[in-house]
């Protein structure tokens, strides 16, 4: 950066052949480094940046459907916050003048809220989720609500209550989900960085098919304190962003422990920049021979590819076995559709949300009110989960699931102690097309085999994009997702070897 | 089959779920699919295998407990706007105890 520099947003893409003789610096192209340092020396104001990226979605989120809100007026005023604290010569907060997006399960104050379900369309939320209330405070600037799965449910953004996103890399797919919106908008620079909530894979997935990486932390890492609840002992609030580097600095403000939320753990958080760049070192990879069954070529062909660029990083690369994951999704539908079930009473038209017109008494207003206000995933979690919490089935079913879990942990910690890191494909195949696989809900849930061991056992986990699908798979070329998994509380481990991946990798989207 | 539509019947009851006849002809087979495939959970011997309820890791007893104090985080006002029917304080529900 230079004196006499000037700014250009929505022109620079297409000034880049060199013509313009100012230094042009694409204010929707940053990393949150680029954001402090920007700020830092007086280069941009946040004010700037927020509206370059609020210009950025006027134009291309007609086309992607990112947002369910976008809010303008709250980036805006922000934004005005953090360039008056530079003006008035304070430090920068960590995330001072960041454009980030939120999704839309994920509490707001003052800002519409609704897990994009008919159900809330109107909910405002009175209070401030923790990671919300820490990001605000940090200097973050909230673009806006991102489109996803209604209340979670979903492995594609298609069953959002609204309308369904499209894959920024290629319009007529899906964006994974249910995080869909949050992948997509940090994807095509309609943010720096965003939040999403992972139950069974709904980070990592999303940032697989849309070429971004995403993490979810340790069960217990990041506060679940406004964040609308699916399912409640798997559910995670955790970062998107187009480097391994953002992912640090946004997790590093979210992490740690909240009164709010007896769940988090007392763990120290370490400072993840003081360890990201230090290489990929002696990790011992572990590589479950059962992940790689069956895989499609045109994923399994990248993976391999990662593999050997972990080798000749300096990483070991240890077959392991890990006999439960057969059972994973099967465990793993059977819990969350069993939480869900109990979570979603609640929304009975009394104190938020729909209620039904035309009801005769308070049973039928409740019945009414949850035909009405619920979508097709949403009623089919809902009949599983109360299905296997019902009489007679409970043991069969969910004490059973239970049970299965715990296997399933234990494969981890077996797992452990030969290897550091367990590598897997974030999922078995490329983002699919809008609508290819809507009318077989049994077919979606299989696709989370990847993810859901890792929710489970509550341990973090991160998808770093691991190049296109090779041309002999025909067009188009579709980004891979390569998956790591650490020990519980060693974010700092995966985002060091992510790191050191992303770096050596070419296997850079963005 | 896993579930036939009386079994669905019974457990949309439960969850308070009034579907209509379309939806039960598209979701008794869907459901009974996935019914199907998780009975493979049964192919497990999970004789003394603790079940898993909570994520646990090693930590202090009752370190995640607070100190119990009142604190004001929003007012009646607040919790009432996104009623969809409120009276002053309180949160409208149709009548419950039948009339004579």
């Amino acid at each position: 950066m230079r004196a006499g520099l000037r700014f250009f947003d929505t022109l620079c893409r297409r000034s880049s052949a060199g013509k313009n003789r100012f230094i042009i610096v694409d204010l929707t192209n940053l990393t949150i480094d680029e954001v402090s340092g920007l700020l830092g020396e007086r280069k941009a104001s946040a004010v700037e940046i927020a509206q370059a990226h609020l210009g950025r979605i006027k134009e291309k989120d007609p086309e992607i459907r990112s947002y369910l809100t976008v809010a303008s007026e709250k980036a805006l005023a922000q934004a005005r916050a953090v360039d008056e604290k530079i003006a008035a010569g304070q430090g920068l907060a960590p995330l001072a003048g960041v454009p980030v997006a939120i999704k839309d399960v994920i509490l707001t104050r003052g800002l519409r809220t609704t897990c994009a379900a008919k159900m809330l369309e109107e909910f405002v939320a009175p209070y401030d989720a923790t990671s919300v209330q820490r990001l605000d405070a940090a200097g973050a600037v909230f673009l806006g609500k991102t489109n996803c799965d209604e209340f979670a449910m979903g492995s594609s953004t298609e069953n959002s209550g609204f309308f369904p996103t499209r894959n920024p890399r290629e319009p007529e797919r899906v964006p994974g989900g249910s995080s869909g919106g949050s992948a997509a908008a940090v994807a095509a620079h309609l943010a720096v960085a965003s939040l999403g909530s992972d139950t069974g894979g709904s980070i990592r997935q999303p940032a697989s098919f849309c070429g971004v990486t995403g993490m979810m932390g340790t069960y217990g890492r990041v506060s679940r304190y406004g964040l609308v609840a699916f399912a409640s002992s798997l559910d995670h609030i955790g970062p998107f962003g187009r480097s391994v580097r953002d992912l640090a600095h946004v997790l590093q403000v979210i992490a740690g422990p909240d009164p709010l939320d007896s769940t988090t753990a007392r763990v120290p958080v370490p400072d993840y920049l003081s360890t990201i760049e230090d290489g990929a070192g002696s990790y011992k990879v572990g590589i479950p021979e059962e992940c790689f069954k069956g895989l499609e070529p045109r994923v399994g062909d990248n993976i391999q590819k990662g593999m050997k660029a972990l080798e000749k990083l300096g990483c070991k690369l240890v077959p392991i076995r890990m006999p439960h994951t057969e059972y994973a999704v099967a465990c793993y539908y059977i819990i969350c559709t069993a939480e869900a079930s109990s979570n979603l009473a609640r929304y009975d038209g009394v104190r938020y949300g729909f209620r039904s017109a035309g009801y005769d008494g308070l049973r039928d207003m409740y019945k009414k009110t949850r035909e009405g206000g619920f979508g097709p995933e949403v009623k089919r979690r809902i009949l599983l989960g109360t299905y296997a919490l019902s009489s007679g089935y409970y043991e069969a079913y969910y004490r059973k699931a239970q049970k299965v879990r715990t296997l399933i942990a234990r494969d981890y910690l077996d797992a452990f102690k030969e290897v550091d890191v367990v590598l897997t494909p974030t999922s078995p195949f490329p983002a699919f097309k809008i609508g290819e696989m809507v009318d077989d809900p049994l077919a979606m849930y299989l696709a989370d085999i990847y993810t859901v061991t890792a929710s489970l056992a509550g341990l973090p986990g991160i998808s770093v994009p691991c190049g296109r699908t090779g041309q002999k798979y025909g067009s188009p070329s579709l980004p891979v997702g390569m998956q790591l998994i650490g020990r519980h509380f060693e974010e700092a481990s995966l985002l060091q070897l992510a790191r050191a991946f992303e770096k050596a990798g070419g296997f850079e989207l963005s | 089959m896993a579930l036939s539509e009386k079994d669905a019947r019974y457990v949309a009851e439960l969850a308070h779920l009034e579907l209509s006849d379309e939806e039960l002809k598209i979701f008794v087979p869907q459901l009974d699919s996935v019914l199907t495939y998780v009975e493979k959970l049964n192919q497990l011997d999970t004789t003394g295998v603790e079940p898993m309820a909570q994520v646990t890791y090693p930590a202090a007893e009752n370190s995640s407990l607070r100190d119990d104090q009142a604190r004001k985080i929003f007012d009646s006002e607040q919790a009432l706007q996104n009623a969809p029917e409120q009276g002053p304080g309180y949160f409208k529900v149709p009548q419950v105890i039948e009339k004579e």
